[in-house]
């Protein structure tokens, strides 16, 4: 199959490029009935539960529970609906809007070819109940969702972090993380490892890409003319052989007289 | 008996070259740098291809060593993370003296383009680095030219003296 052709000359003067505020609409939903099996599938767990919303979107049930129920649901989806793979789970950051977690659960069913989510939100202070006895895939995907959403986690036998360091403070893939880290992630190396007093002998961090100091205090930036640590700057050219001028014990000195150059790969 | 009279200080009289020992010495480390495994990303493969036999680490008596114990050049060859940064300081310290850190690819000298809050801006942050390679990644040749500085450095140096502290900033 190819993919759909979309004229991408203007893509640069697009708004999304240029409007920091530029909302991406979403993809279309359609109702349930249109597809036979999650028809039937709805049908189903509508009897059981209450569900606050449901539609398709991109062929992909979407069904949006209360929190309360998410065990509940996920068992049904297992045990009656054929759904035994689950493939991904985590949050996302409703934080500054809603105050809420959104979590996810994503299902796959093999004998249907279907793929089936399931969503709730939970307020931050609350916590959701783990599914690890249901689908032992969520054991890990809760620990990150808590390691790195903040996401509280009940009844998880071992609930801790899973990519950060244990001691590390926040939740990086919150909204309201700094790229760059807040203080105590700037300084974990150098906290961890030395101590809090080191941080004035190593300094903070240069995290600027662009920075350019011919003259830094080290003052040894410029190529070709590098001088020891601490010394003036120096127009004096470098010498840079791998080899000392007078050869080395044992060892033949490379000449470049002697070297062959190639011009095509042999 | 031979009759005939040898002069030892000629050379090529007979194989005795003369030289100091410290000379000596420097010469037989600077051409057995072992070289403590430390691939932590994309750098290490780069790493791995000048171990490998198109450009063949071994002449140079470098060889790759799984153990910080029987090691004397880290080449710390890609993204340093902050949670690694703590075990990258222990097998330094494990490190027997003399030893030499070789920091290999922008993401070891300057943190890269790795500008986030899980990465360490530098290893030269935590331990003392002796050449920066830059590139990402350096090529095989650019790492040979590299560990042929160190050599050029190693020789340089005094064998009996105890190394000196190395600055860390
Ligand atoms: S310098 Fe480039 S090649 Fe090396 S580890 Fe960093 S990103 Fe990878």
């Amino acid at each position: 199959m190819m993919r759909e052709y979309k004229d991408r000359k203007n893509v640069q003067k697009k708004s999304y490029y240029t409007d920091r505020f530029y909302v991406v609409p979403s993809i279309p939903k359609e109702s349930v009935e249109s597809d036979e099996i999650f028809a039937e599938d709805f049908k189903k767990l509508k009897e059981h539960f209450k569900i606050k919303e449901a539609y398709i979107q991109r062929g992909q049930l979407v069904v949006i529970i209360n929190p309360e129920d998410n065990k509940e649901v996920l068992k049904f989806f297992r045990d009656e609906l054929d759904y035994p793979f689950l493939s991904e789970l985590s949050a996302n950051d409703y934080l500054a809007k809603d105050g809420e977690f959104e979590i996810f659960y994503q299902l796959l069913s093999l004998n249907k070819r279907k793929r089936a989510r399931v969503k709730c939100r939970i307020k931050e202070s609350s916590a959701i109940e783990s599914v690890y006895t249901i689908y032992k895939s969520a054991d890990w995907a809760e620990r990150e969702m808590f390691d790195l959403m903040g996401v509280n986690v009940n009844n998880h036998y071992n609930l801790k972090r899973l990519i950060m360091p244990d001691d590390w403070e926040g939740h990086p893939l919150r909204k309201t993380y700094p790229l760059q880290g807040d203080e105590a992630a700037q300084w974990y190396e150098v906290d961890k490892i030395f101590g809090k007093e080191y941080r004035d002998i190593i300094g903070p961090e240069q995290r600027d890409p662009a920075r350019v100091d011919r003259k830094d205090t080290k003052n040894f930036v410029r190529i070709g003319h590098e001088v020891p640590y601490g010394e003036k700057p120096s127009d004096k050219k470098t010498h840079t052989d791998y080899q000392e001028e007078d050869g080395v014990f044992f060892i033949d000195e490379f000449k470049k007289s002697n070297s062959k150059v190639l011009n095509t790969r042999r | 008996m031979a009759q005939h009279k040898v002069n030892y200080l000629q050379d090529s009289g007979l194989p005795i070259a003369l030289t100091t020992v410290d000379k000596l010495v420097q010469w037989g480390r600077s051409n057995s740098l072992w070289a403590l495994t430390y691939g932590l990303a994309c750098c290490a493969i780069e790493m791995m291809a000048s171990g490998a036999s198109r450009y063949d680490f071994d002449r140079f008596g470098t060889i790759f060593r799984a153990s910080p114990r029987q090691a004397e050049v880290m080449i710390i060859a890609g993204t340093l993370t902050k949670k690694h940064a703590e075990f990258t300081r222990r097998l330094y310290d494990q490190m027997a003296e003399p030893k030499w850190v070789i920091s290999m690819g922008s993401c070891a000298n300057t943190g890269g383009m790795f500008n986030t809050y899980s990465t360490v801006q530098g290893v030269d942050r935590i331990i003392p680095v002796d050449i920066y390679l830059p590139g990402c990644a350096p090529r095989p040749e650019t790492l040979q030219y590299a560990v042929m500085m160190l050599q050029k450095k190693i020789r340089k140096e005094s064998a009996f003296q105890k190394q000196k502290p190395k600055r860390l900033v």
